[in-house]
């Protein structure tokens, strides 16, 4: 077994691990973090990305032993601190880019790691970013509407 | 997954001794191994983590070559290979972003899969594979698929990369796995232009050495329209036949020469 | 002006909230104090005959509770089928048994052979590894043609043949038709595969079986889009347990796509098994699982041929199709290529004879059912593509075509010559709506624009119509069925005037929660956030029938309307009493009861009030309380209809396909929640799209599936699709359930593969293209290209 402590949601948690333990496995069954998925076991569909460090990972392919000392945001850490909903996850509401739920948090986690980094995407530039992340149910189309509008709220209105 | 031992080594040094235990095996950025660990289809006793060893991690420019730790992730590689744009491009487009935030050029090399990108940007690019032990020319590295001049617990510690005066690389994705279906990389060096092919061929990554010769003549798109790559030994499956993975050959080529 | 609540809104869903912050309950997040784990070890052969079975040194590792094989099921019944299809004369289709876990032959790569009980999930797969199969390996029957062939080897071998049945539709026109074809002023004929699919709903399949020894109640938690089907087939016909001693839960569920519809030998082995071992026993498919469990959509191998008069008008159909079941019969399986396919082949069109061949084959793969539109795809893709082809062989417009042969408004309802009757429709209007929004006119223009960057593009439609809304029983039964095809729902309203609406329509994507709600708020006047929803328990709502078919609102929806006017009724009889007015004067609106032409009102919640705190109440006349149940099965199906455009750009070197626009207009009656509405064709659209260009279920010659994981099975992308033009504006309300719904659910995925692949054809046109069979991969579009 091996110990393992890191930061999930700005708490600290440890615990002890097989080698073959995955992330997901320990968020999922260790912390009882249920909101991050597994839907495949190839490293494709996104189910499970958490932001390890501050970038996108996905949680099924990464030991749990190798986030030893991480820093980790999943899902459950999106909200704002009075419990209502964050920007991405507002506009994923408010423009239906969700129907069974399931995909869900991977899209959230991916499209806040997109925003992070470039503020103003192009659709395209949206649509290659989610290559990692596959919806079955929306066809994309209200995701993609719902990462844009979330962009446009994100946006400071005016420089400082 | 069947179980093993994880440790994770700070230095080359540790990894290199860790290594030496009987069915331990290295592990990269895990994109690849950690699938094939839950197919059952590896069972090593420990697997020895390389992420966390700051000495194989970074981008640097050294004597006209940009030299990539093995560690470096495809992420980094994309944002830090500016002195080499078409190895930058093709680091960026490799799996996708969560992938490239964990999966490492050293692991991609080690690994060789037929359709992986950068085992068609080091060979067209002339890289020298260093590892724990030597240096090795990409000519001598790449042996076949999944095969490679590594032997038993041999890391790569690094890649050199001459840059070429002008570079193009073109990825046709295969739709389900988003590797190339074909991919091919052009390279045009002060001596001489490589030519290759990744995704093809049932031996692994080649060069496509007539086109290296017509390019060499005339270093222009229109110069591959007389030559054909031949459908032997091309990969057919469900994605695509051998005689449509030659064509494709021939049509990326010539844009990777135009894209130059 | 667009409403914000009721009828019409786009009411923001409810459901996100818990979606959006991880706290979705799925059946994998529940876990049941010692619980173990069980590991299927599944066939690796196609075909293989069972010598033995040595788990000794399996029995022995760490952490192993038991192993069962198929011999711990003898004494129990098979997985059954629900629908019993009878063939052209007369006799009942071949059934075969299919036991929980293989009894003497594994039939396909990944049936099951044995199953390790453990502590944790990977010890369970640990010792799987280590159990040892006798397993003598058999020819495998992969092609269906081939499995029809004298002399092959058979599936199951006390069958007297591969074929499950042969099936004919409607046999008396079968002359009529053949005279017809022989005398045409031309026929075009077209032969063509309906290729084999996965559904993939993103959530993976779970079960977790439970079981109380003290009270002999069994409880199943399970990904399921019916849990009261799944215990009555699996209670009744498997296990043998009573309804009252079987609960089954569905929560959360990531998708269905018709999936999970059907009953699994994973539910009633941890159904069985958690009893066997005095302990809950949990079972989470991977990927990998799924793709050689999960049963498969589709995969038909047809031969159309449509015959005209010298000026288009269609004058009979002929169409051979052979359908593979796969190696055992799914729940629904056989009615998927016979009643939900013959019966739609008159398309939209007045064709006056049609004849429907299918033959319905056994072989090594897994088993094929109901996949999103379920045999009405199947249909309406050959249907279109020979309308698409005759267009071009009679020199006349593809939409022309279709135009003059459209049944017009004023024919409803309309008769099919395969039995079944549209109660209403308009199917120039929504050609005319999708000319309009896929700017065809503009076509010519872009196509020109395309040719100048060196791309072919190309334009095609499709009109499609469905029957949904998947009912009625008397019809069904008579058809095969062997169930009800009703639905339930209990509106529960409580002393405060919040309610909860129990309802047997399951929702796993679909928004109940939030459009349900709406419709009952529209007939009450009250606020939709008074109103719950509660769906997905059969301890909990009364028995249903589930979603599928695109049903929940046409036939869940509407036993909820009849349940809810039952309560008005009801509490117009409470408030005539509070009121001193006669019940035949009582007015509900806004949530208040009035005497017409008065001031008089009695607020709803005090209504409520009164019928829970009966103090002054006419409990001579009423009962006290406020809770009403309806059943609802309606006389007819729903006949959703429609026009699809798809607009793609072909790269001639390379064959790649991109698709530039794609454009649906859709006649669902009247719509409820039009966001909601809006993202079921999407997702519909992405799936058939998905069908035309990328999707493929691909088995070798000895049965391993080729395309095994999303490394070969090519899921759609974001960046494969781009933005819809959807509209619903053209509505001709269904005439017969009470909403004048009709069902969105499975429109997307039945009109879009062969508006893709009509679209490829015409870009490809110029360089004698005239078909391609799907998925319209680059390769295989560059070998049509270059002949």
């Amino acid at each position: 077994m091996v110990e393992v402590s890191m930061t999930v949601n700005g708490k600290t948690v440890s615990g002890s691990v097989e080698g073959r333990t995955l992330l997901v496995q320990f968020l999922r069954d260790d912390l009882k973090l249920t909101g991050t998925h597994v839907g495949c076991d190839t490293s494709q569909c996104g189910a499970c990305v958490v932001h390890v460090n501050g970038e996108a990972v996905k949680a099924c392919t990464m030991l749990a032993g190798e986030a030893d000392g991480a820093e980790i945001a999943t899902i459950e850490g999106m909200a704002n601190a009075d419990g209502s909903l964050g920007t991405i996850q507002a506009a994923f509401q408010e423009h239906h880019g969700l129907q069974c739920g399931f995909c869900t948090p991977g899209m959230v986690m991916s499209a806040a790691a997109l925003l992070k980094d470039n503020a103003n995407p192009s659709e395209t530039e949206i649509r290659e970013y989610l290559e990692g992340n596959i919806c079955r149910c929306t066809g994309y189309h209200n995701i993609v509407k719902a990462i844009q509008a979330a962009a446009a709220n994100m946006t400071p209105m005016a420089a400082e | 997954m069947y179980n093993f031992d994880l440790v994770r080594p700070s230095t080359v040094a540790d990894a290199v001794a860790a290594l030496g235990d009987e069915d331990a095996q290295a592990l990269g950025g895990g994109q690849t191994m950690i699938p094939t660990l839950k197919q059952r289809l590896a069972s090593p006793s420990k697997l020895v983590c390389l992420s966390g060893i700051a000495e194989m991690t970074g981008v640097r420019s050294e004597g006209g070559q940009l030299c990539i730790g093995g560690a470096t992730t495809h992420a980094t590689v994309a944002a830090e290979a500016g002195s080499y744009p078409a190895l930058a491009e093709m680091a960026s487009h490799i799996g996708d972003p969560a992938v490239r935030n964990r999966g490492t050029i050293g692991g991609s090399l080690a690994n060789n899969d037929p359709s992986a990108c950068y085992p068609c940007g080091a060979l067209a690019s002339s890289a020298t594979i260093v590892t724990v032990k030597r240096e090795i020319a990409a000519d001598d590295y790449f042996q076949g698929m999944f095969t490679t001049a590594l032997e038993e617990g041999e890391i790569i510690r690094e890649v050199k990369f001459p840059i070429p005066e002008r570079a193009n690389y073109q990825k046709f994705v295969q739709p389900a796995s988003r590797f190339a279906l074909v991919g091919v990389m052009v390279a045009k060096h002060a001596d001489g232009v490589r030519v290759a092919v990744t995704g093809a061929s049932e031996n692994g990554v080649f060069r496509w050495k007539a086109a290296e010769a017509a390019l060499n003549a005339d270093y222009q798109a229109a110069s591959v329209d007389i030559i054909d790559a031949s459908a032997d030994g091309m990969i057919g499956d469900i994605h695509g036949t051998p005689e449509y993975r030659a064509h494709l050959i021939k049509v990326l080529t010539k844009r990777a020469v135009a894209a130059s | 002006m667009p409403k914000d609540s009721g009828i019409g809104a786009s009411s923001k869903r409810r459901e996100d909230v818990r979606f959006l912050t991880g706290k979705g309950n799925y059946t994998d997040d529940i876990n049941v104090h010692g619980q173990t784990y069980v590991h299927f070890l599944r066939s690796d052969v196609a075909h293989g005959r069972i010598n033995g079975i040595d788990s000794s040194a399996a029995a022995a590792m760490p952490g192993v509770v038991r192993i069962f094989t198929g011999a711990d099921f003898e004494g129990v019944g098979g997985i059954p089928c629900g629908w019993q299809v009878t063939d052209r004369h007369g006799e009942p289709m071949q059934e075969p048994a299919h036991p929980v876990l293989a009894q003497g032959k594994a039939r396909h790569v990944g049936d099951p052979i044995a199953a390790v009980v453990a502590e944790t999930a990977e010890q369970a797969r640990d010792a799987a590894a280590a159990i040892e199969v006798d397993m003598e390996e058999l020819p495998a029957v992969i092609d269906m043609a081939a499995a029809l062939a004298d002399g092959s080897p058979k599936v199951h071998d006390d069958l007297t043949s591969n074929l499950c049945y042969d099936w004919g539709f409607v046999e008396e026109n079968k002359e009529a038709v053949d005279e017809a074809i022989k005398g045409a002023h031309h026929v075009t004929t077209l032969e063509l595969v309906n290729n084999r699919l996965i559904a993939n709903p993103m959530e993976p399949r779970v079960a977790l079986g439970d079981y109380n020894a003290g009270t002999d109640e069994h409880t199943l938690y399970t990904t399921s889009q019916n849990p009261h089907v799944i215990r009555l087939l699996m209670g009744a016909f498997v296990l043998g347990i009573p309804e009252h001693k079987l609960r089954v839960v569905a929560p959360d569920v990531g998708g269905g796509f018709g999936t999970k519809i059907f009953h699994y030998a994973e539910e009633a082995f941890c159904t069985f098994a958690a009893k066997a071992v005095g302990r809950p026993v949990k079972w989470t498919s991977s990927r990998s699982e799924a793709f050689m469990s999960d049963a498969h959509g589709r995969d038909h191998v047809t031969k159309i041929e449509l015959a005209m008069d010298e000026n288009g008008k269609f004058l009979a159909i002929r169409t051979d199709t052979m359908a593979n079941m796969g190696a055992y019969l799914s729940t629904f399986a056989p009615s998927v290529p016979t009643w939900l396919h013959g019966t739609l082949m008159a398309g939209n069109y007045t064709t006056p004879l049609i004849y429907v061949n299918v033959k319905a084959v056994f072989t090594n793969t897994v088993p094929v059912d109901a996949y999103r539109g379920a045999g009405r795809p199947e249909a309406t893709f050959q249907l279109e593509r020979v309308v698409d082809k005759a267009a071009r062989e009679m020199g006349i417009d593809p939409v022309e075509l279709r135009r003059r042969n459209f049944i017009k408004p004023d024919q409803y309802p309309y008769a099919t010559p395969v039995a079944v009757e549209y109660d209403t429709g308009n199917y120039d209007a929504t050609m005319d709506k999708l000319l309009e929004i896929s700017d065809h006119a503009g076509f010519a223009g872009r196509k020109a624009e395309s040719a100048a960057r060196g791309r072919l593009r190309g334009f095609g439609v499709c009109s499609y119509i469905e029957a949904c809304g998947i009912a009625p029983s008397n019809l069904v039964g008579q058809l095969g069925a062997r169930a009800g095809l009703y639905e339930s729902a209990t509106v529960r309203v409580n002393a405060t005037g919040s309610i909860s609406v129990m309802t047997g329509s399951h929702s796993h994507g679909q928004g109940h929660e939030t459009t349900f709600p709406q419709v009952v708020a529209e007939m009450l006047g009250i606020d939709e956030a008074q109103i719950d929803i509660v769906h997905g328990d059969t301890s909990k709502v009364p028995m249903g029938m589930g979603t599928y078919g695109s049903r929940s609102l046409a036939v869940g929806g509407s036993a909820m309307v009849r349940a809810t006017e039952k309560i008005i009724n009801k509490a117009k009889k409470i408030a005539s009493h509070l009121l001193e007015a006669s019940e035949g004067d009582i007015e509900l609106a806004n949530g208040a009861f009035s005497v017409a032409g008065t001031d008089k009102s009695v607020a709803w919640g005090d209504v409520c009030l009164a019928a829970y705190v009966p103090h002054n109440y006419p409990l001579e006349d009423i009962e006290p309380g406020l809770e009403e149940t309806a059943f609802y099965d309606p006389s007819n199906f729903t006949y959703p209809a429609g026009a699809y455009a798809c607009e793609v750009e072909v790269d001639p070197d390379t064959g790649k396909v991109e698709i530039m626009s794609f454009a649906a207009a859709d006649d669902f009656g009247n719509v409820i929640n039009p966001m909601i509405v809006e993202g079921q064709v999407h997702g519909g659209l992405a799936q058939g799209i998905g069908q035309a260009l990328l999707e493929a279920a691909v088995y070798d010659e000895n049965g391993q599936l080729l395309s095994g994981s999303y490394m070969d099975y090519a899921m759609p992308r974001a960046d494969d699709l781009p933005f819809y033009a959807v509209d619903h504006s053209c509505q001709t309300p269904c005439t017969h359930n009470p909403l004048g719904v009709k069902g969105c659910g499975e429109a997307g995925a039945i009109g879009s593969p062969p508006a893709v692949v009509n679209a490829v054809v015409d870009a490809l046109a110029d360089r004698g293209v005239t078909h391609i069979d799907m998925p319209l991969t680059p390769s295989r579009v560059w070998a049509a290209m270059n002949g």
